[in-house]
């Protein structure tokens, strides 16, 4: 049993939070998700090729660092304390951990491509009435000679303005909600027919709703099986699911942080209000759920690779936990910082803004918690 | 980083778990599956079989009767006995007066008493809180006047527990009265057989004799019995309430705590299936494995992390407040799981025929055991002042 980081792991944390405390101040941020593209991609090519970040969670054979889900965790949970905008999640995270599980030919091809900074993937996984079941999918693909014709809409998918690729889940046969019958995809953003509206989300992000229009896809883009694709999908998940849940620990810790600074200049009743009893006994609650979201994260990264069972059982722990976590540090470090705290004159906010969209990702509290119940608590 | 034990580990595990399935005695498994208080002898009869086989003090250091165990082994070890659900050894004496002894007592003290705390031949409690002085423990008044070699000693202590047992206890008194409240305490080890001590008991809320008053009227404690310098005996204090955290969390108990509930949640009957599935209480449980899940994971953490074997810091605070209310909300499920049945008092009060048992076992205790560990968030620093230590020294504020 061992709960210290590697010295690799350590350089990776150190290294990036170097590089973001020098090219994602609060200002530089807000100043380039403001503008047309919504992101500075000088920024992405550096992560790439100057730090070699983009293959810490990849095998040496494909040009990485030979990391996995910890070295994963590393990395989101700095880009959370800059609120960075970068696809890391999507990018490599999700379409990377797909390409590593199915192998082959695919992953030779895209993986150094994702290492080298070329390729943005966006995950066109969610539809407006799946909610949070991956399964529940009208977009479709059908047959068609070698290739496939992909019809549907997928709603909210994060990066995909910036993306050169697209990881597509869709049915090939089955019912709506059918387990079997789900294929998943990897294609390019910019085949014909493919219809994107773009539009900024309220955490700084940006994201598109995706129209498929009989877009004509190559037999190649399938991702391990047809049809028995939702194995795979839900393993990618939960590990994004992790991913998402060290990026609200880097979140929280800043809010927390940020509410102790706070506290301590400003001043009424001619004290700094961090002399009273009751903030302070609210910034130790904050404190404990920074902590424990942290405990957390590590526990779901190293369960990982258990049996599907185990894994979800303790993803969904980690994630009913760090949603809750997040929602009560959120929400106390507005409140403790009273009228600016709602204002977009703070960091602080956009923090907040953030972790509220974390929240739900991939599931909110309640789904995580249902699941938790079926599969640890029932028959 | 990795949640595997090494084959070492394994082999340690199985051993343990050999020793307790050979030794722990079967009388007092008997008591416990009937839900019967525990006496003296009880906790005695465990603590000698731990101490022949030289596991009784683990955190000690070797030269004192330790067991040189790894953190990691010691995590095994604490697992294993709350799995097999041995009871609990009191901590007076092995957890509490034994490490301020051999790191602060002369080598006389050490050669007297380590050796009687190893083997059980003293019982000890603590002389700490008073009626005036609880969470504000500095404000002590209980008073030691020097009268030649020996302490003079007036004064009153509160929540003693086990003090109707107990051959020695050790404690704060001021030998000070001008001094600051911290700088004028010393610390002293009296022998309860004294001329001049008085325990009344307290009975709490279940109805337990667990803690008493102790009334000190001139009594005479030899120099020889302070431990540290004369108006130190804060540095003691401040150190025994750091020290020994290993545990405090309560994970192992908690964990099999919870599959108690769980157990008891699928014999009740709840409408037309078992407790367990009605959505509510399903929820209360699963929120609360998740709760246990994150303390684990936080205790394992400071366990076997970058700060292993420095000893706890003000961070085991964060163990002691989730721990202890993971331990309280176990007892209220518990009570809320048996429904009716909380409600019989069997208290000095028979219970009745074997042919008509009144209520399941294992309510019998429900609402005494939930009564009781109130106690959980209160003692040792109640969860308040955890916070403002939380607050002070991690915090900064």
């Amino acid at each position: 049993m061992d709960f210290t980081y590697t010295d690799t792991q350590d350089m990776i944390r150190d290294t990036l939070a170097r590089f973001l405390a020098d090219t994602y101040g609060f200002e530089t941020r807000q100043a380039f998700i403001a503008g047309d593209e919504g992101r500075d991609p000088a920024i992405w090519t550096a992560l790439a090729r100057d730090l070699g970040m983009l293959g810490a969670s990849f095998a040496e054979d494909h040009g990485g660092l030979g990391g996995g889900a910890l070295e994963n965790a590393i990395v989101m949970e700095e880009l959370g304390k800059v609120l960075a905008v970068e696809p890391y999640l999507p990018t490599v995270v999700i379409a990377g951990g797909a390409l590593k599980a199915v192998g082959g030919a695919q992953a030779d091809a895209m993986i150094p491509e994702i290492i080298a900074g070329n390729a943005i993937i966006a995950f066109a996984y969610a539809e407006p009435q799946g909610r949070y079941d991956l399964a529940n999918l009208t977009t479709s693909a059908k047959k068609d000679g070698a290739g496939w014709v992909l019809n549907g809409h997928k709603g909210v998918v994060y990066a995909a303005p910036w993306a050169t690729h697209l990881l597509v889940t869709a049915r090939t046969g089955g019912g709506q909600r059918d387990r079997d019958g789900v294929s998943l995809f990897l294609i390019d953003a910019k085949l014909p027919g493919i219809v994107r509206r773009d539009y900024p989300t309220v955490d700084g992000n940006r994201a598109s709703e995706i129209y498929f229009e009989n877009v004509a896809i190559p037999g190649d883009a399938l991702l391990g099986g047809e049809g028995v694709g939702l194995d795979l999908i839900e393993q990618i998940v939960d590990e994004a699911t992790v991913a998402v849940c060290a990026e609200a620990t880097g979140v929280m810790q800043k809010l927390h942080e940020g509410t102790l600074d706070y506290t301590q200049q400003r001043k009424q009743f001619g004290i700094p209000i961090a002399k009273f009893q009751v903030l302070q006994h609210r910034m130790v609650d904050m404190f404990m759920e920074v902590e424990q979201a942290r405990s957390m994260t590590i526990m779901g990264a190293l369960k990982l690779d258990l049996p599907a069972k185990e894994r979800m059982i303790a993803v969904s722990a980690a994630k009913n936990k760090v949603a809750r976590g997040a929602k009560f540090v959120g929400q106390n470090a507005i409140q403790t910082h009273g009228g600016i705290g709602i204002t977009q004159e703070l960091a602080i906010g956009h923090y907040f803004k953030r972790a509220t969209m974390i929240e739900s990702q991939f599931g909110s509290a309640d789904h995580h918690m249902a699941r938790y119940e079926r599969l640890a608590l029932g028959d | 980083m990795d949640m595997e034990f090494s084959p070492e580990d394994l082999a340690f595990q199985t051993e343990v778990r050999d020793f307790i399935a050979e030794n722990y005695p079967a009388e007092l498994r008997g008591k416990q599956d009937e839900g019967d208080e525990l006496g003296k002898e009880d906790f005695l009869a465990w603590h000698k079989i731990l101490y022949k086989k030289g596991w009784v003090a683990p955190a000690w250091p070797v030269e004192y009767g330790g067991t040189g165990w790894t953190p990691t082994q010691r995590f095994i070890f604490s697992e294993e006995i709350a799995r097999a659900d041995c009871i609990r050894l009191l901590p007076f004496g092995l957890s509490m007066v034994g490490p301020v002894i051999y790191t602060f007592g002369t080598p006389e003290q050490k050669a007297r008493f380590l050796p009687r705390i190893l083997s059980g031949e003293d019982w000890w409690c603590q002389g700490y809180s008073e009626p005036g002085a609880g969470s504000d423990l500095a404000s002590l008044r209980t008073a030691a006047v020097r009268d030649g070699d020996h302490y003079v000693v007036n004064g009153q202590k509160t929540w003693t527990t086990m003090a109707q047992h107990a051959d020695w206890g050790f404690f704060l008194v001021r030998t000070d009265k001008e001094a600051k409240p911290q700088e004028g305490i010393s610390f002293l080890l009296i022998d309860m057989k004294s001329p001049g001590i008085t325990v009344r008991p307290i009975i709490t809320l279940g109805g337990e004799h667990e803690v008493n008053e102790v009334f000190l009227e001139d009594v005479r404690v030899p120099v020889e019995q302070r431990v540290y310098e004369e108006n130190k005996g804060w540095t003691c204090a401040k150190f025994l309430l750091a020290h020994e955290r290993t545990g405090i969390a309560g994970v192992a108990s908690s964990k099999r705590g919870v599959e108690r509930v769980k157990a008891i949640a699928r014999t009740e009957l709840d409408g037309d299936g078992p407790l367990i599935d009605n959505p509510f209480f399903k929820r209360k449980i699963a929120e609360l494995e998740i709760d246990l899940t994150a303390l684990e994971f936080t205790e394992l953490r400071g366990l076997a992390g970058p700060n292993a074997g420095k000893g706890p810091g003000p961070e085991s605070s964060l163990l002691k407040i989730k721990g202890s209310e993971i331990q309280q909300r176990l007892t209220e499920l518990t009570l809320e799981a048996v429904g009716h049945y909380g409600a019989p008092y069997f208290r000095g009060f028979g219970e009745g025929d074997n042919e008509h048992p009144i209520g399941p076992d294992y309510a019998h205790r429900a609402a005494p055991t939930y009564f009781n560990m109130r106690k959980t968030t209160i003692y040792g620093g109640s969860n308040e002042i955890q916070r403002n230590i939380i607050a002070k020294m991690v915090l900064g504020l």
